[in-house]
């Protein structure tokens, strides 16, 4: 499974990458972790406010960081 | 004394600060009146003062913020039309984003979602030009009448701005990767707390991005104030000179601040007798229109689009200049 977090690359995305990487993990998922920080490549996505989860290709989340609870539920 | 002018006094100018700070400068065996303690009496006022005002009003703009998320911003836009839709995408862009980078994925989505390019122009412009943190700062440092003129002039460059891009029919000027864009929909609540929590997120977030620019422009504000004379300034911008607005807004074109870092120059300049409409002229050049927004945008519009923008957002920038120049009696 490949999450991407999508963001500038500022401390909520860091944030909101390890939680995702710990959900995956209780999930017992094998995961890779992908940062997108090109705005172009970002708004590709339909994202228009930041950190935003992408799993496989799919946009779950945009401008929050969610915990890694409500990660796992998602997933 | 009036309650309201008491106000205004302490808790917006921070007049206390002032007087804090005078006394501090003394204390450590400066003269207020001196240069040195002069600018250190500007310096460290400035700073204390634009830092204090700056948590406090980020805190309470994002709460209201969080009401207007950008997807939210975009449904009320949408299926709208006309110079109604101009006024609204302007009015909307006053409580989105702060910095001119946040923009273009707005640009982006709005565009993708079929919005009529003129409206998301308005809202493009007003966005980085006119804030309510920017209103208060303004009225902090001048005067409640030179803010509220400023929002004023603000929104009508906004509105007419975008009404003369829907104008030319400019929709095949749009990257083309935009066209292909998903229109996401999010519906999201969120609970007071969130609020809350969103809002300290944003203190501390814009604080961390801008306390550079602010230390620098209280710095220039300060060398303006103290060391250099009236008459090298009013020889270069003075009212008296034609060429003062142009040279003002062509300076403060490619530069890359905030409001809140031209603040402190602006300020010194008017100390210094430059004209209210060139001060305008400048804040509005620096924080409408930068070399590294413009880099961005041309990612995402093409070329003669974004001369286009370029070109209406500078008149309508120099226009104000000139008007404002012609009427400053009416505000000092």
């Amino acid at each position: 499974m490949i999450i991407k977090i999508l963001g500038s690359g500022c401390k909520k995305c860091v944030t909101l990458g390890d939680n995702a990487k710990a959900a995956a993990e209780a999930a017992g998922k094998d995961v890779e972790i992908v940062k997108v920080t090109d705005f172009a490549e970002i708004a590709a996505y339909g994202v228009m406010s930041t950190p935003a989860l992408v799993v496989d290709d799919r946009v779950l989340s945009s401008g929050k960081v969610l915990s890694a609870a409500e990660i796992g539920q998602m997933l | 004394m009036n309650v309201f002018g008491w106000m205004n006094d302490q808790l917006l100018r921070m007049q206390w600060l002032s007087d804090l700070v005078t006394a501090g400068v003394e204390w450590v065996g400066l003269d207020p009146a001196s240069r040195i303690g002069g600018s250190v009496q500007f310096f460290v006022y400035d700073v204390v003062k634009i830092f204090i005002l700056l948590s406090v009003l980020i805190f309470l703009i994002s709460y209201v913020q969080s009401y207007f998320p950008p997807e939210r911003t975009r449904r009320i836009l949408s299926g709208r039309e006309g110079i109604g839709a101009n006024i609204l995408g302007a009015l909307l862009g006053t409580i989105t984003p702060f910095c001119s980078c946040s923009s273009i994925p707005l640009f982006i989505g709005f565009t993708a979602a079929g919005l009529p390019l003129g409206v998301t122009f308005s809202f493009l412009i007003s966005s980085p030009l006119v804030d309510m943190a920017s209103v208060i700062l303004l009225a902090s440092i001048f005067s409640w009448p030179i803010a509220l003129a400023y929002v004023g002039v603000g929104l009508v460059v906004a509105v007419i701005g975008g009404t003369l891009i829907g104008q030319l029919r400019m929709e095949g000027q749009v990257a083309d990767f935009v066209r292909t864009v998903p229109v996401l929909d999010a519906d999201e609540t969120m609970t007071r707390n969130e609020r809350i929590g969103f809002a300290r997120d944003q203190v501390m977030d814009i604080v961390k991005k801008v306390w550079p620019y602010v230390l620098i422009g209280v710095g220039i504000g300060a060398a303006i104030h103290n060391w250099v004379p009236a008459e090298t300034i009013s020889a270069l911008l003075g009212q008296d000179k034609w060429w003062a607005v142009p040279v003002a807004t062509v300076i403060g074109i490619p530069m890359y601040a905030d409001i809140f870092g031209t603040l402190p120059i602006a300020e010194a300049l008017v100390g210094k007798g430059v004209g209210l409409g060139t001060v305008l002229a400048f804040m509005m050049a620096v924080t409408a229109l930068s070399l590294p927004s413009l880099i961005m945008l041309k990612r995402v519009v093409k070329m003669p689009l974004l001369v286009t923008f370029t070109g209406i957002v500078t008149v309508g920038i120099l226009t104000i200049g000139f008007v404002f120049n012609a009427i400053t009696h009416l505000f000092i």
